[in-house]
């Protein structure tokens, strides 16, 4: 059989096809290839012990240190805010724990809400220019502020609100500015890194530390012998919307 | 350039009009140039509601391109000839509304300027990845085939052997850009409004009704202002069409009322209740949707009786219906109902600003001009023929 060059051409170019379509399907049904990576080795993750925060004793200790290490801006406008860590009433965090007639320990609580640092993050699958990715080496998920396009496909990806965007120019509104933390600019989505930066210099994250009544416990998920492990072995503890398959980092012991 | 010394070459009421859409165009750039300084702070969007008219605007337009193919379809692959004439329209009213498409993505972007990381970064595995990918494919393979059509046309020669496979290719493709658009939104966990496995057949259907209904009234428009005659047996099946897809899309739309209606998953219902009746006394939204299901119903009646769908006088009056009620579903309701309640269940209401308003009109401008020129290109070929 003899192959014209029109024939070959055809041939070649069906095969890079199929090539091209086989890495697409693949890249979608895999979704983010870091989340079937097995080299994994540490995810960080959280407890918060609700029996222990005073946050309705008017506390929010976790929240201004956060606030301040961060470079947060405090913006009047609830709609437009931007928030790290925050109080959230407890029927809002866990709709679905709500019951007709008893009542829960917690209605009306406020619980402390930040990102979740998800196993399998919504948000990262979304991101079209990887601006949001997961860390493979401690499972945080991360930011790029400066390739972030603002598109805010990430922030209708994420079922927990934990993501914020810069209507505005946000360092305006910084009260007190840190000099060892970037600042963001306008059009930018941002939220919690686990105080990523604090992390790399052996330190814990700020609200953790800033915490009085040592509420917060941080530490690896996948170590079975770490602090988060033998709390979550011990006491009966909740994640976010489990169900969404999404694998949320933090826990809340109740 | 290639045919356009024929877009400058018109009488008073055709420059009349470009210099209106002009107008428009610039208030838009300006109030642009306003959030470009400012932020999108300019627009009503929150935190709750991050999308609103642009990326609904964005999604409804999608459709009217994606529906070409309800003219290309009939026209290339049946050899249905009644479409000759105004096959091409259809096909430069796609390259006007993936254009708008484009741009309705662009003033969405929080920072313009690195909208290219897109490319630069490429993501297969986030589906604005791929509508990029399907909507500036959409652009090329609907401009390509309507130059050359119309320049074969023109010369007086049966169009290049080589364009067949391509318009072959861009029948899926319409397809393509609508389906890649609902799965922006069905595949996120959590947004239950969206994540129904008939968003991207309804999608489609409302395009289908939305589009033709559209290329109907402008081959009406363009029989008062141009002298051109569509013909009465293209309207006529244009009208048929527009009849089966508003059916479809009623009868989808209906399948979703049923599931979270009868289901009372409070999650999934609460969407709806807040879409259509009102939540927890916020009726923000509901009496234009209700608006979108009276024009709805009103366009059914008018489309399936045969004599009042053949009436020339009804016809438009029901492709209004349909386009408003569809514009109302989809470049409204839908965007903004997804997004409310909030995962913490809470209500924010949306409500256009002003300049945001300004800017979606200056991008519709943009996309009239567009198919205004390319129009008047089309029919001063024909003419000279």
């Amino acid at each position: 059989m003899k192959i014209t060059r029109k024939d070959f051409l055809r041939l070649s170019g069906l095969g890079l096809l199929a090539v091209a379509g086989k890495k697409a399907v693949r890249a979608i049904t895999e979704a983010a290839p870091s989340a079937s990576t097995p080299k994994k080795t540490k995810q960080w993750g959280m407890v918060i012990d609700l029996a222990k925060c005073r946050q309705e004793a008017g506390c929010t200790d976790c929240i201004k240190a956060c606030n301040t290490a961060h470079n947060i801006p405090q913006i009047a406008d609830p709609a437009r805010e931007i928030k790290w860590i925050w109080n959230q009433p407890f029927e809002t965090v866990f709709p679905l724990l709500k019951t007709d007639y008893t009542k829960q320990a917690y209605t009306g609580h406020p619980i402390t809400v930040l990102c979740n640092h998800c196993a399998n993050p919504p948000c990262v699958r979304v991101c079209p220019t990887q601006a949001t990715w997961k860390r493979d080496e401690d499972g945080i998920v991360m930011m790029d502020w400066h390739r972030c396009i603002g598109c805010r496909y990430c922030m209708a990806a994420c079922p927990y609100g934990s993501r914020s965007f810069n209507w505005q120019d946000p360092r305006l509104a910084i009260a007190s500015f840190n000099p060892d933390f970037p600042t963001r600019t306008k059009g930018v989505v941002e939220k919690c890194n686990f105080c990523e930066e604090r992390l790399a210099r052996g330190k814990r994250p700020a609200c953790v530390e800033a915490c009085p009544e040592k509420t917060i416990v941080f530490g690896d998920l996948l170590d079975p012998d770490s602090e988060p492990r033998q709390l979550l072995r011990t006491r009966f503890s909740l994640q976010r919307e489990p169900e969404l398959g999404t694998s949320p980092s933090v826990y809340y012991l109740v | 350039m290639f045919m356009f010394e024929k877009a400058i070459e018109g009488g008073r009421r055709y420059w009349v009009w470009v210099l209106f859409l002009a107008g428009i165009i610039l208030a838009g750039f300006l109030c642009y140039l306003r959030q470009l300084t400012q932020g999108l702070a300019i627009t009503g969007l929150s935190r709750d509601v991050t999308w609103g008219l642009y990326i609904a605007q964005f999604t409804f337009f999608v459709g009217v391109a994606a529906s070409a193919v309800m003219v290309v379809l009939p026209y290339y692959l049946h050899d249905y000839k009644q479409f000759g004439r105004i096959t091409i329209l259809g096909e430069f009213l796609a390259v006007g509304a993936v254009t708008m498409c484009m741009l309705f993505i662009f003033v969405d972007m929080g920072q313009p300027t690195r909208v290219l990381n897109v490319m630069r970064y490429p993501t297969p595995w986030s589906l604005m990845f791929w509508d990029m990918i399907s909507l500036s494919g959409y652009l090329v393979l609907n401009a390509l085939i309507s130059l050359v059509m119309l320049s074969s046309e023109r010369q007086g020669v049966s169009p290049p052997k080589w364009i067949r496979p391509i318009i072959i290719l861009s029948i899926p493709w319409a397809v393509s850009i609508h389906t890649v658009t609902a799965f922006l939104y069905s595949g996120l966990p959590g947004r239950t409004f969206w994540m129904s496995a008939v968003l991207a057949p309804r999608f489609l259907a409302s395009a289908f009704a939305a589009g033709p209904a559209l290329l109907i009234l402008l081959c009406l428009v363009l029989r008062k202002v141009a002298g051109f005659d569509a013909g009465r047996e293209a309207i006529h099946q244009l009208g048929i069409i527009v009849t089966y897809a508003m059916v479809v899309n009623v009868f989808l739309v209906a399948m979703e009322f049923f599931t979270a209606f009868y289901s009372r998953i409070p999650e999934h219902l609460e969407h709806f209740r807040y879409v259509f009746l009102g939540l927890d006394g916020n009726y923000h939204l509901a009496p234009w949707m209700w608006l979108s299901a009276l024009l709805a119903l009103a366009a059914l009646a008018l489309l399936l009786v045969p004599k009042w769908r053949n009436n020339p006088r009804l016809l438009p009056v029901a492709c209004v219906c349909v386009f408003v009620s569809l514009w109302l579903d989809k470049g409204l309701g839908l965007i903004v109902g997804g997004f409310t309640p909030s995962p913490f269940g809470a209500i924010t209401t949306y409500t256009p600003t002003w300049p945001e308003a300004t800017i979606a009109l200056g991008v519709w401008a943009i996309g009239a001009l567009i198919i205004t020129v390319l129009y008047k290109i089309a029919l001063s070929v024909r003419e000279a023929h």
